[in-house]
């Protein structure tokens, strides 16, 4: 029986990439909300420009 | 055998957690306690969010340098018991994909760090992955037996790193941070190779205990464990610190040396190998305390406590 083997390690290796795509999708995310609040925060409105 | 044309099996496709695990976690939670250190011991102030992006960008340029090291390591990694089970020599991860991930994240971390902070911060951050991926893992670790010595540096920057974000500047002070982790690093990881030398005999890199002998690492361990001592004294004698600190590196350091000179008087090789892992353990709390102490008093000072 070789076959169901290699079907469950399809769907293993598809599982993982599935995951490594959401990880990578949220590290973007935060990527552009850092940037985003950055931008805001270095050079926009005084409100969030405070020292420590 | 990894090299198949057909679609790829589950066996060989990384999981999130394989690219997590070439961060080195562990390692990246000293440096961004001793970059957080760093940055809140520096002078005036840095907006927080610029802050905690600052040490973002320090954890993350570290955990590149991390997977740099295990891209250009796997065939030393796959011969020792500790390091044998990390992605690419447990064939979880091809080899290319850690280095792809170790650039792409060096130069996002290096980038984000100057356009956050300034580019002293970003500088130093480059060249601090450039030490520790090229100059301590390339060029030291095979070659010669003072590898831990001049590669240490790599570990020490991210204080100074974390202070030039604040500061655009290198300064006295964090050059002395620098100084404590620098001379922190000899003692800790000979201490470590004490009681590991089979297997890094086994994996051909010249580890001191190695090379020259047990007698001679235990002599480099206590001139480094005194120096490193004396080390965190400085910062009382320049004014940077107050009592509070002081005391604790008094007291933490004496401690260090006796653990240090138990080691040294110690032949008998059972004996030697525990007193090697007591001084390797002890040392890790020891930098957390010092720091924790620089980071007490300087609160204590703001505060008006002193």
């Amino acid at each position: 029986m070789v076959e169901p083997v290699k079907r469950d390690e399809a769907a293993e290796a598809a599982a993982r990439r599935r995951r490594r795509s959401i990880a990578l999708g949220l590290a973007l995310a935060a990527f552009v909300i850092i940037v985003y609040v950055l931008t805001i925060v270095k050079m926009g409105p005084a409100v969030l420009d405070r020292p420590l | 055998m990894h090299h198949s044309n057909e679609i790829s099996t589950g066996a060989h496709e990384a999981r999130v957690e394989d690219y997590l695990a070439l961060l080195k976690p562990r390692v990246m939670s000293l440096v961004v306690f001793t970059a957080l250190v760093g940055l809140l011991l520096a002078p005036g102030g840095i907006n927080p969010f610029v802050g905690a992006v600052a040490i973002l960008c320090i954890a993350i340029g570290a955990g590149a340098s991390g997977a740099l090291n295990m891209w250009y390591d796997a065939d030393i990694d796959a011969v020792m018991s500790r390091t044998a089970n990390r992605p690419i020599p447990a064939g979880r991860m091809e080899r290319d994909h850690a280095l792809a991930f170790g650039l792409v994240l060096s130069v996002f971390s290096v980038a984000l760090l100057g356009l956050a902070a300034n580019w002293v911060a970003a500088g130093l951050l480059a060249f601090t992955i450039f030490f520790y991926a090229v100059i301590y893992t390339m060029w030291l670790k095979r070659s010669t037996p003072q590898n831990i010595v001049i590669g240490g540096a790599a570990g020490a920057f991210p204080p100074m790193v974390g202070w030039a974000a604040v500061t655009g500047s290198i300064s006295l002070e964090s050059v002395v941070l620098f100084l404590i982790i620098f001379l922190w690093t000899p003692p800790h990881f000979w201490a470590l190779a004490l009681y590991k030398q089979s297997d890094y005999g086994a994996a051909g890199i010249p580890m001191l205990p190695n090379v020259a002998g047990e007698r001679a690492t235990k002599v480099q361990i206590l001139v480094y464990s005194v120096l490193l001592v004396a080390s965190t004294l400085v910062p009382g004698w320049i004014g940077f610190m107050g009592p509070i600190y002081t005391t604790v590196a008094l007291v933490t350091g004496a401690g260090f040396l006796w653990f240090a000179w138990v080691l040294f008087r110690t032949t008998e090789t059972v004996a030697m190998k525990k007193a090697g892992r007591a001084l390797f353990t002890y040392s890790l709390s020891y930098l957390s305390v010092i720091f924790l102490a620089l980071i007490t008093d300087h609160v204590a000072k703001m505060l008006g406590w002193l």
